[in-house]
């Protein structure tokens, strides 16, 4: 799966050692970012028929097709269930996170 | 060489002067002559820049973010309600730490609205992390568009500077002023040389990235800490530029007959000129009056106020805005600065000039009055009004 790398961030010790200004190497991430998510997308993978709708639709672009079956970055997926929504097929079941 | 020029005329010579690559504005009531003059000097070829033609305030200042992202020299210039409409970006530049320099003529806000000068407009935006400078006559006015962008651009600065000038009294009236020679401003202000946040096709950058509230109040103290070291920048930067051109501005204050005197008014911009001219008369019949002039408010001139102000008997700053509910802007900032004195002075709020209603020379007379003999003031004073309170 092609996914982003997360770079630690060496935390500064004195507020003099931040970065000027909000501004930072773009495709910087410091942290993942899926603590916000409720309800997880579980692709049926017998179901699928590779159709791409959820791949084009995902506002945070972590479907992955590199690979047969598609796969879900579940570091970064925020749950929104656009692509539980637009599968045709409807082999995406949203699935609370607590269960 | 001197010429007889507007104020607004003034700031277009030491804009083009300071050799901005990118001028973004809006032309439209309340925008001022300024811009068009740069527009006038980018068509003839005298000002090498790219001229943009916006369509808002909002966008303008964006624009100059733009700008300032690749590291090159931004100018914008807005008044009034169009600094308000721009109002969401100021933070945004000064957090991103971008070094703009902006004119703003400022004017009366609505409602009731007219396009005459008084201090509403920059007074609501002195929290958005901007230097904040008023000009007291056309030639500080060119002198600042110089000095703003060195300031700016220190390394230890990196922060916007919004160069005030009072809309009308200053904006539109004229003065000799003399323009520097274009190869001693070279030499005073080299090119922009930013080495920090810049974005380049082989380096690109995330900009304005969002920091939560694990980190967020980190970056803000920075920024805080760095517009207090601005003090310093602010200094040695009049400094310089007087020995290049002659014209000290004594860094983030100026006094006139202040040593000695009992009773001083707090002055901002032009009307500083009026006080001057007050005092010599007063001084004349032996009164003791003098004027403490801020030139910045941010970074706020907390020392030397301090220093100034020890000592004397009553002081009355002179605001051109109110905060609704409570005073002059003003006046809040300088006495929290004199919070700290022992036997502090008596300190009272004249405010006046609202939607460019004039302060005369009579006016600061009575107030100077005031502060020398009434027995009783109240804490705000409204100067030159037309009937009963």
């Amino acid at each position: 799966m092609n996914r982003p790398k997360v770079k630690k961030w060496q935390e500064p010790g004195n507020v003099d050692a931040y970065p000027i200004g909000a501004t930072c190497p773009s495709d910087h991430l410091v942290s993942i970012n899926a603590g916000w998510r409720t309800y997880k997308p579980v692709i049926d993978q017998d179901k699928c028929v590779m159709c791409l709708r959820c791949f084009l639709v995902c506002p945070d672009g972590v479907i992955d097709k590199s690979e047969e079956q598609l796969t879900i970055d579940y570091d970064y997926c925020k749950g929104c269930g656009v692509c539980a929504h637009e599968c045709k097929p409807k082999c995406i079941e949203m699935v609370k996170e607590d269960k | 060489m001197k010429k007889f020029i507007s104020g607004n005329d003034a700031v277009a010579e030491g804009v083009r002067l300071a050799k901005p690559h990118v001028i973004s504005a809006y032309p439209i009531t309340p925008q001022t002559i300024a811009v068009e003059r740069l527009s006038e000097m980018v068509e003839d070829g005298s000002l090498k820049a790219e001229y943009m033609h916006v369509e808002s305030e909002h966008s303008a200042l964006a624009a100059a973010m733009g700008v300032s992202s690749v590291g090159a020299r931004a100018f914008t210039a807005t008044s009034s309600q169009g600094l308000l409409y721009m109002a969401e970006c100021l933070p945004y530049a000064s957090g991103a730490r971008m070094p703009i320099v902006m004119m703003n003529a400022n004017r009366a806000l609505a409602t009731p609205w007219n396009i005459y000068g008084d201090q509403m407009d920059s007074a609501m935006l002195l929290n958005s992390g901007w230097l904040q400078v008023y000009v007291e006559d056309a030639q500080e006015a060119l002198d600042m568009m110089i000095q703003a962008y060195k300031i700016a651009e220190d390394s230890r600065v990196l922060a916007p500077v919004m160069v005030n000038l009072d809309g009308f009294v200053l904006t539109h009236t004229y003065e000799l002023v003399e323009i520097p020679e274009q190869t001693k401003v070279d030499e005073f202000l080299p090119p922009i040389n930013m080495t920090e946040q810049v974005m380049r096709l082989e380096d690109p950058k995330s900009l304005c990235i969002s920091a939560g509230n694990d980190f967020n109040m980190e970056f803000k103290i920075k920024q805080e800490k760095d517009l207090h070291a601005s003090r310093s920048v602010i200094k040695e930067v009049d400094k310089s530029f007087g020995d290049s051109f002659g014209r000290y501005y004594n860094g983030m204050v100026d006094t006139y007959m202040l040593e000695d005197a009992e009773a001083v008014l707090v002055t901002t911009g032009s009307v500083t000129g009026t006080a001057r001219i007050v005092v010599d008369k007063m001084r004349a019949q032996g009164k003791k009056v003098g004027v403490l002039k801020l030139r910045y408010i941010r970074p706020f001139p907390e020392d030397e106020i301090r220093d100034l102000l020890k000592g004397k008997k009553r002081i009355g700053v002179i605001d051109k805005n109110i905060s609704f509910g409570y005073e002059g802007t003003f006046f809040t900032n300088v006495n929290s600065a004199l919070l700290s004195l022992e036997n502090a002075p008596e300190s009272y709020n004249f405010v006046g000039g609202l939607g460019g209603r004039d302060i005369t020379k009579d006016n600061i007379e009575e107030a100077f009055n005031t502060l020398l003999n009434a027995d009783k003031i109240d804490k705000v004073n409204y100067m030159n009004v037309r009937c009963d309170l």
